[in-house]
């Protein structure tokens, strides 16, 4: 009977191949390049890929009239199709399924993906009660189609490790185990399933694919690739994930959380998710050309995330398998385009505008108190300042006489012209220091002319201010906020008569960066001048360059000053403040208050002018006790542990919409500066149209994407789902669900699943929550409740052959654990793991020289591993910095994170075993683990390893496996024994505290231990 | 590896498994395992496309963006203009970075220092490179390679993997991809990186550099370091000897083994192996460092900075003692190229580093008759303006990003040496004849290995990749 239907369906399928699952593959792969959607490359006006079209040359049912088939069959290399320079031929296999296509009648169907998902009855089985859930009965009815067996269920250890490892990403304790094997209950594995979905630790292990989808790390990319601060998007996603936010509301508030109504700060900070791309700041980038590669960037990265779609294909062209065209990507395009942002990175290590300010209330409260306190200091000041008239009035005549007594040294520049050669305009600020703006030439030079009270002119002072106007908030005008002084020259020159040039001997400064001295200026040597740290420092700065004697100024001569700096482009002057002086070199230091000259001027006349009044109350207010002063000492003082408490508020880049939305064009070959049409944002026309009252702007984009109607949306997050319970899709391609998509192993039951996630049916409840739609937890909780998903992994004789690669679900999945999985697993065997959620990334230990090796750029160099817990944290909180990711992450299949990744590869190589055998991590927990094993272990040798067995893989070892780790035990106990040198070495590994007693035995068992951690089994989850 | 080894662990296997065994699935299953091992270094069913001329490449790579005028493209018909403006008629509005696009004047800046013609073939250097032009007669010059990106991170991206964005495999792991390893001891795909002395600070590298991309990882390139292990984590533990390590890892085989006879998984053979080609590259890359035993004539050859691990030269030599070891790709990272000031000084400097040490690297592949099979290539990302960033002195100049030409040199295995390709006009600025992508470029490197660049693709997201994306054509007139 079996036999009968299997010939019937077989002799069906050899009538009409399925034209999803085996004939557009084969369009799309070998004829759409040149006859699919794209109307630009389109050859001979043919497209193949709508059926009214491709009738030209088919003629259904009749093999012999349809030029297609001569084509294709042609050995004439000028008839033939594909072409051969095309190098896609057709096998002979290909050519048969297209030939009895054609002899079916040739019958189109719409691509799978993009009609909505069918719920169908789950189909009866013989075994029906081996069928937990509905999910069972589909993969079951496939099996015995197949006439194929499921395995049986797997042993309690290992369904608990398995559980475990794929809900929170940890292993279960031995006591754990222990409590399941006891539990005979028949609702123990669901009291395990609930217990685990309720864990933390679920929220922290899910989010770890959010990561790669969203591009997530700690640094900004491209060239410097210095870092930022995006942790708080992190931790709202563990937070999501772990309340169990429905999936349609996730989504919602990560692509458009800023437009929700009265959203709030949560929301905001959940669209970090696309400011999670790197931000380019390189020198000479020309904005708008990045500008758009982010707005790109955030196409792909959405349409890779939710819909399953490879959008980017269609930036150049109309897409050459899916039917998007050009003009419908510029119109998504156009839903991401109106963020205020100029695609220039803020600051080599800094967040890029828009930004939210991640306060708590703890914070908040602080802030208020400040607040008001700082009102409160400057109602002080004002009244205190009602009584400077008269304090001032006693003062001046005093002071006047203290001054007459002995020499300013000090004078401010008051009034001056400033220019700049590369064309930087100046503004002067309230303290009389100048801020250049405009264009910021490679090289710049900065010419004073001002005039001299006094007969001479000894020195001048330079003061560098920071300015929050300047790159960095820092001193400097380059893109870092830092400066290079190279050269300060001048003259004097009198009215009428010659210049007299200036030549300053005497050159000091409070500050220098290493390695770029003040010493340099002035000394003739190229590649050399003064730094001073802009980009870490932002500190004032002063420095003087005196001339060795006192040199004359006439009456009317004009003092001229150059500050050039030529030495690194761009490296330019920031604001700054000058004074100058006559007095004798031995007299001139840089300390001292430099006294206005407009101060010395009203000092000096009778009856000072209310300007001259307000210029000398300025400076007794500023400069003398007063009472005034003291209530402006005051409030600076608050205000500055404001802004303090403000710089240690963590930033979070988040979207922003723009008033009006920018325009948006088709761009010619995708690139930035070839606008052609204008379009608006708009939907591509293959999928159903905006729900009913969403606006077409980011929030309805995001409205759509989570609606229910939409194809893709929940069939591509079940899917995802299913991979990462089951190893691999139902369709393979978890990446992309286009045309060009693997057909699914089980279509019916994509669509179901599809459906039961949008509307639960199943009556499943998450610790007494009953399933809501688009609920994460409680889908989760079906895959995981299904008897495909307990069978054993185990490959047996009566099934390999059929199902090599378990597609079927012949067997239970086995495959091995990703990066973080791994140390965290090691962390955990060990007792070294601090669990602590959230809050900024970590350092643990990585290679010497990890951020040094390649770039001298940035501030993320000279990588020090913490001390303390940061060292062992969970994996997914490692700092990250894309262009030197952390390296046993690498190895270990992760992405670097500079561009969305939706699927890991699954290598199994020689440097990873390096990395369990010997990275730091691995050798301490090891140690670690040894130590355990002798603490908490039984007495016996036998039972210590069988403790540690436990703890690395959930089971006790068999006596075959105990005895090959008890005999090496013995040969690693007698070679440390009488070499307790080498086991104090290898017990110093690591920053955790070694006890220093029974060297040999701790030695011994840390070799058994790094055994354990390199077991097949440690690293596999199965 | 030794090919010994693997039908060592096999035969190791199959006993154990038929000593303790049972079904026949389970030894069909081990030995799935390991040809599944074996292949995972072999290369793409039907690659090499055609008979390959080359065996293996060492590409030099000049991360920065060398000046082509002070070096290869001599340009004695503005010798006189030092200082006049860039005609408009030359530069033809063409975009620049906003390093220089806001200067007033672009003046002209000839280069200062004298060319000569070398060789039988009188191809023209630069005096700033006599060693290397002692071998004009092996290399062939390429003068008008050109690029779209104007900024490092997009340029360089573009020649490693044929696209400005990250995310694309580089092209040492494509060739991995599709040819496989010949020494299964030793990694496909190994770069070496130094910084350079005429810029010291200059340009940053990364990871992506040498990435997969989408191909799966046990393509990317394999980093050696320059501190610390060569490869990451080759050493063992403080306290661990090899005797002691062989004697843990016995004991693991042994556990894996057992567990492979109870669950059949074939990846678990395959993980054995792993295990075992890691002890052995424990002992194959110490040895492959060790230059002690190189003959004095031969260090010297490569000029002072040899002894200085990390240097160009020293790293010029390791790709010699590579490419013995039938490493498929080696590939250099020189930084220290970008002069946007203070160029002749510069790339004096960088001049030192590379001139003496490529030449010997040359010279040394053809003495041992690796040269023949082994395809050099050297060059940057992309050239500098002709008219000088900031200010031009008849002493020093700077120079810009230059995409529109650039020149680059290549040598060995089925190169004609002597030929200068392409020419350029009196401006350095734009190509006169011969144009040469950096696709074609790729295309050619891959040509010369066997490989028509169409049909080496990997799908993915639908798609059928390529290293040359939709672009690229051999250069039939660098060929021999």
């Amino acid at each position: 009977m079996g036999a009968l239907l299997l010939l019937a369906i077989g002799s069906m399928a050899e009538d009409a191949p399925d034209f999803n699952r085996e004939v557009r593959p084969i369009l799309a792969t070998h004829c759409f390049t040149c006859h699919g959607p794209d109307a630009n490359t389109r050859k001979a006006k043919l497209r193949l890929d709508e059926r009214e079209a491709a009738l030209e040359i088919l003629a259904p049912g009749k093999l012999v009239d349809s030029e297609l088939i001569h084509r294709i069959l042609s050995e004439d290399p000028d008839e033939v199709m594909p072409p051969p320079s095309l190098k896609k031929p057709l096998s002979a296999a290909q050519k048969s399924v297209l030939k009895r296509w054609v002899a079916a009648g040739a019958p189109y169907a719409g691509h799978w993906a993009f009609a909505q998902p069918q719920r169908s009855e789950p189909p009866k089985v013989k075994q029906a009660d081996w069928a937990r859930t509905p999910i069972d009965r589909f993969i079951l009815a496939r099996l015995e189609q197949e006439e194929l067996q499921p395995a049986p269920e797997a042993n309690r250890e290992r369904l608990l490790c398995r559980l475990s490892l794929d809900l929170t990403g940890l292993p279960p304790t031995p006591t754990e185990v222990e409590t399941f094997l006891k539990d005979q209950s028949p609702n123990a594995y669901e009291k395990a399933v609930d217990r685990l979905l309720a864990s933390p630790r679920y929220g922290e292990h899910m989010a770890v694919p959010w990561l790669d989808y969203s591009r997530y790390a700690d640094s900004n990319g491209y060239q410097t690739d210095g870092s930022r601060q995006q942790w708080p998007w992190r931790d709202w996603l563990i937070q999501a994930l772990n309340a169990n936010k429905p999936f349609d509301q996730f989504t919602i508030e990560q692509l458009a959380g800023d437009m929700l109504p009265e959203a709030t700060l949560q929301q905001k900070v959940a669209t970090g998710f696309n400011r999670n791309h790197r931000i380019n700041g390189e020198g000479g980038i020309i904005a708008e050309e990045w500008r758009v590669e982010t707005v790109i960037d955030r196409v792909e990265t959405t349409g890779a995330t939710w819909l399953g779609l490879t959008l980017g294909c269609a930036r150049c062209h109309d897409h050459k398998y899916d039917p998007l065209s050009q003009r419908e990507f510029y119109q998504f395009f156009s839903f991401f385009n109106n963020v205020p942002e100029t695609g220039r990175l803020a600051g080599q290590s800094s967040n890029t505008k828009p930004l939210v300010n991640v306060e708590t209330a703890e914070h908040r409260a602080s802030v208020a108190k400040l607040e008001t306190e700082i009102k409160q200091a400057e109602a002080a000041a004002k009244q205190a300042a009602a009584e400077l008239p008269k304090l001032v009035k006693a003062w001046a005549p005093k002071f006047s006489e203290e001054l007459s007594g002995k020499k300013v040294i000090w004078q401010g520049v008051d009034e001056a012209t400033v220019t700049s050669k590369g064309g930087a305009k100046f503004e002067r600020l309230e303290d009389g220091s100048w801020l250049p703006s405009g264009p910021n030439a490679t090289h710049d030079t900065y010419e004073i002319r001002t005039t001299m009270t006094g007969d001479h002119f000894t020195g001048v002072l330079l003061e560098c201010l920071p300015d929050a106007r300047l790159p960095n908030k820092s001193l400097g005008r380059y893109s870092n906020g830092n400066f290079v002084l190279t050269r300060v020259e001048g003259e004097i020159v009198p009215a009428n008569g010659k210049p007299v040039p200036l030549k300053f001997t005497r050159i000091e400064s409070d500050y220098s960066q290493k390695g770029w001295d003040i010493k340099n200026v002035n000394n003739g040597q190229s590649g050399k001048g003064w730094a001073v740290d802009g980009p870490t420092r932002r500190e004032p700065i002063k420095a003087l360059f005196l001339a060795g004697q006192p040199v004359a100024v006439p009456n009317e001569a004009t003092v001229v000053l150059r500050f050039v700096c030529a030495t690194l482009n761009q490296h330019n002057l920031g604001r700054f403040r000058l004074s100058l002086t006559g007095a004798t070199p031995a007299a001139v230091s840089l300390k001292g208050d430099s006294i206005p000259a407009a101060v010395r001027v009203a000092l000096d006349v009778e009856t000072p002018t209310p300007k001259q009044w307000a210029a000398l109350e300025k400076y007794y207010r500023a400069h003398v006790a007063n009472p005034a002063k003291a209530a402006d000492d005051r409030v600076a003082a608050k205000r500055k542990q404001l802004a303090d408490l403000r710089k240690k508020l963590p930033t979070v880049m988040v979207m922003e919409e723009m008033p009006a939305p920018r325009k948006a064009f088709i761009l010619n070959r995708g690139q930035y500066d070839q606008p052609a049409e204008e379009v608006k944002a708009g939907l591509p026309a293959f999928l159903p149209a905006l729900p009913k009252g969403a606006a077409m702007n980011r929030l309805g984009l995001a409205r759509w994407i989570a609606s229910a109607d939409n194809p893709l949306t929940a069939r591509v997050w079940v899917n995802r789902a299913w991979e990462h319970f089951f190893g691999v899709g139902l369709v393979k391609t978890t990446e992309n669900f286009g045309v060009q998509a693997a057909f699914p192993s089980h279509p019916a039951l994509l669509d179901w699943l599809a459906r039961e996630f949008v509307k639960p049916s199943q009556g499943v409840q998450v610790n007494g929550q009953p399933a809501k739609a688009w609920d994460m937890k409680a889908f989760h909780k079906l895959l995981v409740m299904s008897s495909a998903y307990r069978q054993d992994a185990k490959p047996r004789t009566d099934t390999y052959a059929a199902d090599p690669d378990n597609r079927l679900l012949s067997r239970g999945p086995r495959f091995r654990l990703g990066g973080e999985q791994l140390r965290d697993r090691a962390l955990f065997a060990s007792g070294l793991l601090v669990e602590q959620l959230g809050g900024p990334s970590v350092r643990p230990y990585m290679p010497v020289g990890v951020w040094n090796e390649t770039t001298r750029y940035g501030d993320l160099r000279n990588y020090k591993n913490a001390t303390d817990d940061g060292l062992y944290r969970r994996t997914m909180y490692t700092i990250w910095k894309r262009t030197a990711a952390p390296p046993s992450m690498l190895l270990f299949d992760a992405p670097n994170r500079e561009v969305c990744t939706i699927q890991r590869s699954r290598t199994n190589t020689p440097l990873q075993a390096l990395s369990l055998l010997n990275e730091v991590t691995f050798v301490e927990a090891a140690r670690r683990l040894g130590g355990r094993m002798l603490k908490d272990g039984d007495s016996s040798m036998e039972a210590r390893l069988t403790y540690g067995f436990l703890w690395a893989v959930s089971r006790k070892p068999t006596p075959t496996e105990l005895a090959v780790l008890r005999d090496g035990l013995k040969e690693d106990l007698a070679y440390f024994t009488t070499n307790p040198e080498a086991a104090k070495k290898l017990l110093a590994v690591g920053e955790s505290a070694a006890p220093d007693d029974r060297l040999a035995e701790r030695a011994a068992f840390t070799l058994a231990a790094n055994v354990l951690l390199n077991l097949d089994e440690f690293v596999t989850r199965e | 590896m030794n090919p010994d080894f693997n039908l060592q662990v096999q035969d190791a296997l199959n006993r154990r498994v038929f000593l303790r065994n049972t079904t026949s699935f389970l030894g069909l299953s081990a030995l799935a395992g390991l040809t599944q091992a074996k292949t995972s270094s072999s290369g793409l069913p039907g690659f090499p496309t055609h008979a390959a001329k080359a065996k293996r490449i060492i590409y030099l790579f000049q991360s920065g963006a060398p000046s082509q005028m002070d070096l290869f493209d001599p340009k004695p018909a503005i010798a006189d203009r030092r200082g006049e403006d860039l005609p408009d008629s030359i530069r033809k509005g063409q975009r620049l970075t906003t390093m220089t696009s806001g200067q007033k004047k672009f003046p002209v800046a000839p280069t200062i220092f004298k060319f000569g013609r070398h060789g039988q073939s009188g191809m023209e250097f630069s005096e700033l490179l006599p060693h290397l032009s002692k071998q004009a007669d092996k290399l062939a010059m390429i003068r008008t390679v050109h690029t779209e990106a104007i900024n490092h991170d997009p340029a360089i991206t573009f020649c490693q993997t044929g696209h400005q964005l990250a995310g694309r495999p580089s092209i040492g792991s494509w060739l991995s991809y599709g040819l496989g390893s010949e020494n299964r001891d030793l990694p496909a795909y190994i770069v070496l990186t130094s910084f350079g002395s005429g810029r010291p600070n200059d340009q940053p590298l990364y990871d992506r550099l040498w990435s997969s991309g989408f191909l799966p990882t046990r393509h990317q390139g394999v980093k050696f370091r320059n501190t610390g292990d060569a490869v990451l984590y080759l050493s063992n533990p403080p306290g661990v000897d090899t005797a002691t390590r062989r004697r843990t890892l016995d004991r693991l085989n042994s556990l894996n083994r057992e567990r492979l006879s109870q669950v059949g998984d074939p990846e678990i053979a395959t993980r054995i192996a792993q295990y075992e080609l890691a002890f052995r590259m424990q002992s194959s890359v110490p040895e492959l460092l060790d230059v002690s035993k190189e003959p004095k004539h031969v260090l010297d050859s490569y000029g002072p900075d040899v002894h200085r691990p990390g240097s160009y030269a020293a790293n010029c030599l390791l790709a010699r003692r590579m490419a013995e070891r039938d490493v498929r790709f080696v590939q250099l990272f020189h930084m220290g190229w970008d002069h946007h000031g203070g160029l002749p000084k510069a790339v004096a400097g960088q001049c030192k580093d590379t001139d003496q040490p490529t030449a010997a690297l040359l010279n040394d592949l053809e003495q041992r008759g690796l040269l023949k099979d082994t395809l050099v290539v050297w060059g940057g990302e992309f050239g500098r303006t002709v008219y000088s960033q900031g200010n031009l002195s008849a002493t020093n100049y700077g120079r810009d990003h230059h995409p529109r030409c650039f020149t680059m040199l290549m040598a060995g295995a089925g190169i004609r040496g002597g030929v200068t390709y392409g020419e350029t006009d009196d401006y350095c600025y734009n190509i006169v004849r011969d144009p040469v992508g950096v696709h074609d470029l790729n295309a050619t490197i891959l040509d010369q290995l066997g490989i028509d660049h169409e049909k080496l693709t990997y799908k993915f997201q639908g798609r059928d990749y390529r290293l040359t994306d939709v672009h690229g054509k051999p250069v039939k007139g660098v060929l021999a």
